[in-house]
């Protein structure tokens, strides 16, 4: 599964995606992502699954333009944390 | 003088319950629900044996657990069922940690994928729900598990909030919105602001040119259509396709959004607004089954 979480508003689209298929839940990227934005929990899109996997939390779904901004300098910009951790390829960002 | 307020709730859409008088619950083996608390409306459904047996559609209160128990009250009513009859109750929705008789919550996403698929078969692949205060583009295979999704609950824009908006706003109960919005020769250039507020400010700005209220309704639900269409176009699109929540009711964003896409949506068989709650028992059905199995 693609799992989208972010939104859409009046200057962008941002969005984090996670391969669900891909995600081992080892939570590299937790440990990677310097603001907290993800966590490793049962698959919530799939209650019958025991799967773990890795999400964006709710808290950030919201305002993942501002959190990962720092991560995102204009120009020169160096691999996500997030990216660069995960050793499946499963994490994408859309912006 | 006592003041007529019925009248100018034109936000407020028709509530309902229902149940199979020729079913037997007695008889079942399973009697599972789901509750869908959502922002706006609430919603529970029954389920005898994984077969549709009762709903209740109503609006959510100010207090989340009540509206849960109110939606099941009203389920149950006429039914000679109480709550201790329901062997495994999931709660969803935005309230969904808020169903203070459900075993589980389980997120909307999940519930009306499986939701759709219950109501429109295992062909549907693509599932618009255009909810209270969001919206969700999900993709979900043939048993109805979720593929892909995408969902938008920062703003209000292509939402039935949005929509309450602005039939409040030109006096339009909200239930004849999507008709009248059609009622017009030739489609007005759409709103040009995302956001509901700025989007009602420029209706305002409309109506005081002198535009009729069909055109500003046309040139709205157009936006919202654009909008919606927009992060379905993100996500990609098989059919068949189908749009659920109670936006689903609204012929004037369907008309406009399958006209956008370039496909039809399926006619639905049943309340749209039930699919979360249809998914809810049906994942509860599951997980007692399994419950069971392990003992």
């Amino acid at each position: 599964m693609i799992a989208n979480y972010g939104y859409k508003d009046g200057s962008g689209e941002y969005f984090i995606s996670v391969d669900t298929e891909k995600c081992t839940g080892c939570g590299d990227c937790v440990e990677a992502c310097p603001y907290g934005v993800f966590e490793v929990v049962e698959d919530p899109m799939d209650p019958l699954s025991d799967d773990q996997v890795a999400i964006v939390t709710e808290a950030e779904r919201k305002k993942i333009k501002y959190t990962c901004g720092p991560c995102k300098p204009v120009s020169d910009r160096p691999p996500l944390p997030c990216v660069a951790a995960c050793l499946e390829h499963a994490i994408s960002h859309s912006w | 003088m006592a003041e007529d307020t019925t009248s100018k709730d034109y936000w407020r859409w028709t509530e309902s319950n229902w149940h199979d008088p020729d079913m037997d619950w007695r008889e079942g083996d399973i009697i599972s629900a789901g509750v869908d608390v959502g922002s706006v409306s609430s919603q529970t459904v029954i389920m005898v044996d994984g077969k549709l047996y009762a709903y209740s559609n109503m609006r959510t209160g100010s207090d989340s657990p009540k509206s849960a128990e109110n939606a099941m009250d009203w389920a149950l009513e006429g039914t000679g069922m109480t709550l201790d009859d329901i062997h495994y109750a999931v709660g969803t929705g935005y309230g969904r940690v808020n169903v203070p008789f459900a075993k589980r919550a389980i997120t909307e996403i999940a519930c009306h994928a499986r939701g759709a698929n219950f109501m429109y078969g295992p062909t549907i692949k693509t599932v618009l729900d255009m909810g209270g205060q969001d919206c969700k583009a999900i993709r979900v295979d043939q048993k109805g598990k979720v593929v892909s999704f995408l969902m938008n609950d920062k703003c209000a824009a292509g939402t039935g909030r949005g929509m309450e908006v602005f039939a409040d706003l030109l006096g339009v109960h909200i239930t004849k919105v999507g008709e009248m919005s059609l009622q017009v020769d030739e489609e007005p250039p759409m709103v040009s602001s995302t956001c509901v507020v700025f989007a009602k400010s420029e209706a305002s700005a409309l109506l005081r040119e002198g535009w009729p209220k069909e055109k500003v309704l046309a040139a709205y639900c157009l936006a919202m259509a654009h909008r919606v269409v927009g992060l379905l176009e993100r996500l990609g699109i098989e059919e068949d396709f189908a749009i659920t929540g109670g936006i689903a009711k609204n012929i004037g964003i369907v008309s406009r959004v399958e006209k956008e896409l370039g496909i039809k949506a399926l006619k639905p068989s049943l309340d749209t607004q039930i699919a979360g709650a249809i998914g809810g028992a049906l994942f509860a059905t599951a997980l007692l089954k399994k419950e069971r199995k392990k003992k």
